[in-house]
C-alpha cells in the first residue's frame, strides 16, 4: 500500500506530542506543568482556547491529582491524556499503579528528566526508569518524528482490548522536547480513523451482568476495590498476561501504521541498525541512538563491523528478540542513562544481560552510564566505546564491567 | 472474609478487579471477636442500635415487634452496645 500523503511541519518534540494529540479525538486532558514537558500541554490548551479540539481541559493543583483525574475519565470510557516528567511523574508513583490496576488505557508523554536532589532540569532517563515496575507500557523515541508517530500508535495499544494497560510514550528531555525538526503529519482524518472509537470488553459484574468495563449507570460495576491475599495476586496475574500481549499488539500496530506513514522502527519493539553481521554492538534507548548511528557508519565506512540495537519498548521488554539480535555479536556495550545506586550497573544492563543468560553464545557484556543531568555524550566518547569492545575482543576477557561516560576521575 | 463459592483462577476472572459478587456475598462477620447479645427482658426496643449500626447488621422486624442481629455481616465493632440506653447489649467474647 502506498502511503498517505503528508504535511512537513517544524516541530519540536513537545509540539510534535501535542499535534498528535490533536489528532486522536482525545476527550479529556488533565495536567500540570513541569519542564520540559511544559510546552506540551501549553500548546494543547492552546488548541483548546482556539476551538480547534472538543477536548475537556482540566487544570489540577498537581501531577498526582492529574493523573487521578486522567484516570476517572478513562474508566467512565473517555480518551484521556496527561504528560509529565521528572518530580512530576515521582508525585504520579501512587496513581500509576491505580491506573494499570485499573486496566485504564490513559496515554501520558514524558519529557524524560534527572530527578532531584540536586535539582536539575536537564534530560536523563531516571523518572521512567524508576517507574518500569509500574505496570505502564514504555516506549522510547529516538526523534521527533518518532515522537509524533509513537503517540498516535500509544493510544492504539493501550486502548486494544486484550492490552488495556496505560502507555508511557517517553522523549528525552531537551534533546527532543525541544529540539525542532521537520515532522510529516498525517492528515486528521487518516490518524482518527487510525486511532478509532474505544472498543471495551465484555466483564462479568455482581449484578451477574455481563456489561462493557466502564462506568456506566446503567450497568453499576465497582472497579479496583478491596482484594484480600486470597485473590490480589490473581489481578497482578492478569496484568502480566496483558504484557506479553501488548508485545504482539505493538508490532501489529507498528506495522499497520508503517502501510499509511511509510515510516517503521524495527519490528516496532527492537530498532537494529546494522546488527545483521556485527562483531561489537552498543545497545540504547532514545535520542543517542542518533549519535550512535553516525558513529556505526564511520566505524563501517572504515571497516569495522560495528552495530546498534535500540530498544524501543522497554515495557513489555522483547527479551527473546534482545537474545536473537544479540547473540551473535562478540561484545555488547549497553547504555544507561540512568543509574540504579547499589544495583551493580543501570536498568537496561541488567535486564539486556538477563536476556542473554539463556543464549549459549553469551557475548561479552559491559555497562556504561552515560548522559545524566543532561550531559552531552559527544561522537567521540561512543568511539571510545566501540574501541573498547574491539579491546574486550581481543584480549577475551573484561576488566572494567561498568564505565561512566565524559565523567571527571 | 468468607465467599461462598471456590476460590477462582487469574483466567476466570474479571480484570481491572470489577467485583463479579454482589458485596452481599463477602461474609465479613467473621472478622469479629466479640459478638453482642441483647437482653430481650431489657430492650426497651427504642431501635437506636438499629440506627447506629454502621455495618446494617442489626434489623428491625415490625412483624415480630422486635429487633435481630445479622451475625453473617456484624464485625463486632461495639458500638450498639456503647449507644443503648438501657444497657441491654453485652459484648460477648465468641
Amino acid at each position: 500500500m502506498k502511503s498517505v500523503e503528508q504535511k512537513v511541519l517544524a516541530l519540536n518534540g513537545d509540539e510534535a506530542v501535542a499535534y498528535a494529540v490533536k489528532q486522536c479525538d482525545v476527550d479529556v486532558v488533565a495536567a500540570y506543568p513541569i519542564t520540559p514537558q511544559t510546552i506540551i500541554v501549553e500548546r494543547f490548551s492552546e488548541y483548546v482556547a482556539n476551538g480547534e479540539v472538543e477536548t475537556a481541559f482540566v487544570c489540577t493543583e498537581s501531577e498526582h491529582s492529574a493523573l487521578t483525574a486522567c484516570l476517572a475519565a478513562s474508566l467512565t470510557g473517555a480518551r484521556a491524556f496527561t504528560a509529565s516528567a521528572s518530580a512530576g511523574l515521582a508525585l504520579m508513583h501512587e496513581m500509576l499503579f491505580v491506573t494499570s490496576g485499573c486496566r485504564a488505557p490513559v496515554v501520558m508523554a514524558i519529557a524524560n528528566r534527572a530527578l532531584s536532589a540536586p535539582i536539575n532540569i536537564h534530560g536523563d532517563q531516571s523518572d521512567t526508569m524508576a517507574q518500569r515496575d509500574s505496570g505502564w507500557i514504555q516506549i522510547y523515541a529516538e526523534n521527533a518524528q518518532e515522537v509524533y508517530d509513537s503517540v498516535i500508535q500509544a493510544f492504539r495499544i493501550a486502548e486494544h482490548p486484550e492490552v488495556l494497560l496505560p502507555a508511557m510514550v517517553c522523549l528525552d528531555g531537551f534533546q527532543l522536547s525541544h529540539s525542532v525538526e521537520n515532522v510529516n503529519v498525517l492528515p486528521d482524518d487518516v490518524v482518527k480513523k487510525f486511532v478509532g472509537v474505544r472498543q471495551f470488553p465484555k466483564v462479568l459484574t455482581h449484578e451477574g451482568k455481563l456489561a462493557p468495563l466502564r462506568l456506566d449507570p446503567h450497568n453499576p460495576m465497582t472497579l479496583g476495590p478491596l482484594a484480600f491475599p486470597n485473590y490480589y495476586f490473581e489481578f497482578k496475574r492478569q496484568q502480566e498476561e496483558a504484557m506479553k500481549k501488548a508485545l504482539e499488539v505493538i508490532r501489529q500496530v507498528h506495522n499497520e501504521y508503517a502501510e499509511i506513514s511509510g515510516r517503521s522502527y524495527g519490528d516496532g519493539l527492537l530498532d537494529p541498525y546494522h546488527l545483521e553481521d556485527a562483531e561489537i554492538a552498543t545497545v540504547c534507548l532514545g535520542s543517542t541512538a542518533g549519535t550512535v548511528k553516525a558513529v556505526v557508519d564511520e566505524l563501517r565506512s572504515e571497516g569495522v563491523k560495528a552495530g546498534l540495537l535500540r530498544i524501543r519498548a522497554f515495557r513489555p521488554l522483547p527479551v527473546e528478540g534482545i537474545r536473537k539480535a544479540l547473540e551473535n555479536v562478540k561484545a555488547v556495550a549497553v547504555m544507561d542513562r540512568s543509574m540504579s545506586f547499589g544495583g551493580h550497573g543501570g536498568a537496561v544492563f541488567h535486564e539486556v544481560r538477563h536476556a542473554l543468560y539463556d543464549s549459549d553464545k553469551r557475548p561479552f557484556i559491559v555497562n556504561y552510564i552515560y548522559g545524566l543531568g543532561g550531559r552531552d555524550t559527544s561522537p567521540m566518547q561512543i568511539r571510545a566505546i566501540y574501541k573498547d569492545l574491539q579491546e574486550i575482543v581481543q584480549k577475551g576477557h573484561v576488566e572494567t564491567p561498568i564505565k561512566y561516560v565524559g565523567l571527571r576521575e | 472474609m468468607t465467599l461462598k463459592e471456590k476460590e477462582k483462577s487469574w483466567k476466570e476472572i474479571s480484570i481491572a478487579a470489577v467485583c463479579w459478587k454482589p458485596s452481599t456475598e463477602f461474609l465479613t462477620g467473621d472478622w469479629k471477636t466479640y459478638k453482642p447479645v441483647r437482653d430481650p427482658a431489657k430492650c426497651t426496643r427504642c431501635l437506636l442500635c438499629v440506627i447506629f449500626c454502621p455495618d446494617g447488621a442489626i434489623h428491625w422486624k415490625a412483624d415480630r415487634n422486635d429487633i435481630e442481629f445479622d451475625y453473617n455481616y456484624c464485625k463486632g465493632c461495639g458500638v450498639c452496645a456503647n449507644e443503648c440506653p438501657v444497657k441491654a447489649i453485652e459484648m460477648k467474647l465468641e
